[in-house]
């Protein structure tokens, strides 16, 4: 009786040890299949865009071709850095832009998101102006805007605020109405004030929301304050990319016109990255729409 | 129609108490109901009798249309004190984005009462549920069953007099819900309030109340209230007994009346 007690839990364990491997040796193996994953992520894009780019060169320098017609990405990196200070600049400029933009249209699309779901008749009568400004193509408005605002800079940002407030307004308002209904009832049960209902369950329903209009109006705000520029010309004390790109345009720099289209993308490229990884950072721990799914 | 204990006044009562839509239904019509100390009452009957309305006149949700509603002594069609009343939906209603103990102190902290001096109230009535581990997990990560068990903890947190319930475990698998039906009733017992309990089980409802009001669709009303006088705590020889099997008939016949209008005996 007392050798049987003994040996079984161990022939058990041993039995267990050859069917099943171990928690730890499951929780490495998961490790390894996420890590390969992730470097994939990373290693699949980078090799890709390196062959396009040695094609691209390898072309250009295969048939000849002049560099006023189509540059060499080393030529265009060359350009870059020769021309940095004038470039530097005016990244500088387009960022300022951009993010002046982006930040009003946080404050005015939250502002007036919050006023449309308290008051019925603000939402009424101010929605269709909104839908307005969206509908009109920015490019139509700005020639008017650059005409009645008298400081350009102010007329720019005027310009890129408009194409970036609304998927912040519209997101933001359907957020604040997409509150389960349920939980309302609760916090009317438990006679919550109306800003407790804001503060713990408005506010929260409408996050999720809220970061999708604001990712869409990060990449807006830059094409809003790029247009605005084109529309404005090379006027202005300050200027930013989208005059670099004009003017060589008209002196057919072509290799400047790429260097500075490059400063654009890779401008909205960090954009996206950083709205990215703050929704996951704010959403993560709860929305489905940024958990890791279990496969 | 009267309470259990006919010594004490009844917690709440309704006087031919109706609600009309605004689109001209009739959702509930001339209920009259006394809720007693201690009761755990069931509201059975098919969808769109009312149950669920008349769930919400009690807790102050929905306006009554006609009728009288008194909360012991107060003659308001409101309820005396918010403090006085838990809800439990049939979704287990959580907040995604915080935690359980976030999730259960809710209700205090919307009275004013700071994390730090609900911190035990709250903790207390996670282990009322036993989910006093849960305290530091989001819902996502619970299961269904656990979900509702942190819901009932949610609406227990101010020590209700009258815990009104609509259909919590319709949603959830049939060995969870015998098992929260059993811990249900021992919160019950041990803590003294009274339930108010929407479903559309025959054998839930006697199982669980010691009143059952059988309700009618079209429009919503009551045609018949049985009392199940069998002693608590009742468990699995309760719900095996020829005694419960004959309530269940009795439950049903009259539950069948109100389905077509007929007695189907006859």
């Amino acid at each position: 009786m007392a050798s049987t007690s003994i040996t079984e839990p161990v022939a058990l364990a041993d039995a267990n040890a050859d069917a099943v491997p171990s928690e730890a040796a499951l929780r490495a193996h998961e490790d390894k299949l996420r890590r390969r994953e992730s470097m994939l992520r990373i290693v699949a894009p980078v090799v890709i865009i390196a062959a396009l780019l040695l094609l691209w060169e390898w072309t250009v320098r295969a048939n000849n071709i002049p560099h006023y017609i189509l540059p060499a990405p080393s030529l265009i990196l060359r350009t870059l850095f020769d021309n940095w200070d004038s470039l530097s600049s005016a990244l500088w400029f387009t960022i300022k832009l951009t993010l002046l933009a982006l930040g009003a249209a946080i404050v005015g699309g939250v502002l007036l998101a919050i006023a449309f779901a308290l008051f019925k008749w603000v939402e009424i009568g101010l929605f269709p102006i909104a839908v307005i400004l969206q509908v009109t193509p920015i490019i139509a408005i700005a020639p008017l805007i650059l005409i009645y605002v008298s400081n350009t800079t102010a007329a720019l940002l005027l310009c890129a605020w408009i194409v970036a407030f609304f998927p912040i307004l519209s997101n933001t308002v359907i957020g604040l109405k997409s509150a389960d209904s349920n939980l309302r009832d609760l916090f009317q049960l438990y006679k919550a004030s109306p800003w407790q209902t804001f503060r713990y369950l408005l506010a929260p329903s409408a996050l999720p929301y809220f970061m999708a209009g604001l990712k869409i109006a990060g990449g807006l705000s830059l094409i809003g304050a790029v247009v605005a520029e084109f529309t404005a010309g090379t006027a202005g004390k300050e200027t930013g990319l989208a005059s670099r790109i004009l003017e060589s345009s008209f002196r057919t720099e072509i290799p400047m016109m790429f260097a500075a289209l490059l400063l654009v993308s890779l401008l909205g490229i960090v954009i996206f990255i950083v709205f990215a990884a703050l929704s996951r950072l704010v959403l993560g721990h709860w929305h489905e729409s940024e958990m890791r799914r279990e496969r | 129609m009267e309470s259990t204990t006919p010594s004490t006044p009844p917690l709440v009562t309704l006087r031919n108490v109706s609600k009309r839509f605004a689109n001209g239904t009739l959702a509930l019509q001339g209920m009259t109901l006394d809720i007693g100390e201690h009761d755990f009452i069931s509201f059975l009957g098919p969808s769109g009798c009312g149950k669920s309305t008349a769930l919400r006149l009690i807790a102050g949700l929905t306006r009554l249309s006609s009728g009288d509603m008194h909360w012991s002594g107060a003659n308001t069609g409101k309820t005396q004190s918010d403090r006085d009343l838990g809800f439990v939906f049939q979704e287990p209603t959580l907040m995604p984005w915080a935690k359980v103990f976030d999730n259960v102190w809710l209700p205090l902290k919307l009275a004013g009462m700071s994390r730090d001096a609900a911190a035990p109230v709250v903790q207390q009535v996670l282990e009322m549920v036993g989910l006093s581990r849960f305290a530091d997990v989001y819902p996502r990560e619970l299961s269904g069953g656990m979900k509702m068990r942190v819901s009932i903890a949610r609406a227990l947190v101010t020590h209700p007099r009258l815990l009104l319930m609509d259909e919590p475990f319709a949603a959830l698998d049939e060995m969870t819900r015998i098992k929260l039906n059993n811990d249900l009733l021992a919160i019950w017992r041990e803590h003294r309030f009274s339930v108010v309990f929407v479903t559309h089980s025959v054998y839930e409802s006697v199982y669980l109340s010691n009143r059952i009001v059988v309700m009618a669709a079209r429009p919503g009303r009551v045609i018949d209230e049985i009392r199940i006088d069998e002693p608590y705590p009742r468990g699995e020889e309760f719900r095996t007994s020829s005694r419960y099997n004959a309530h269940c008939t009795a439950v049903s016949q009259s539950l069948h009346g109100a389905l077509h209008g007929l007695d189907i005996d006859h």
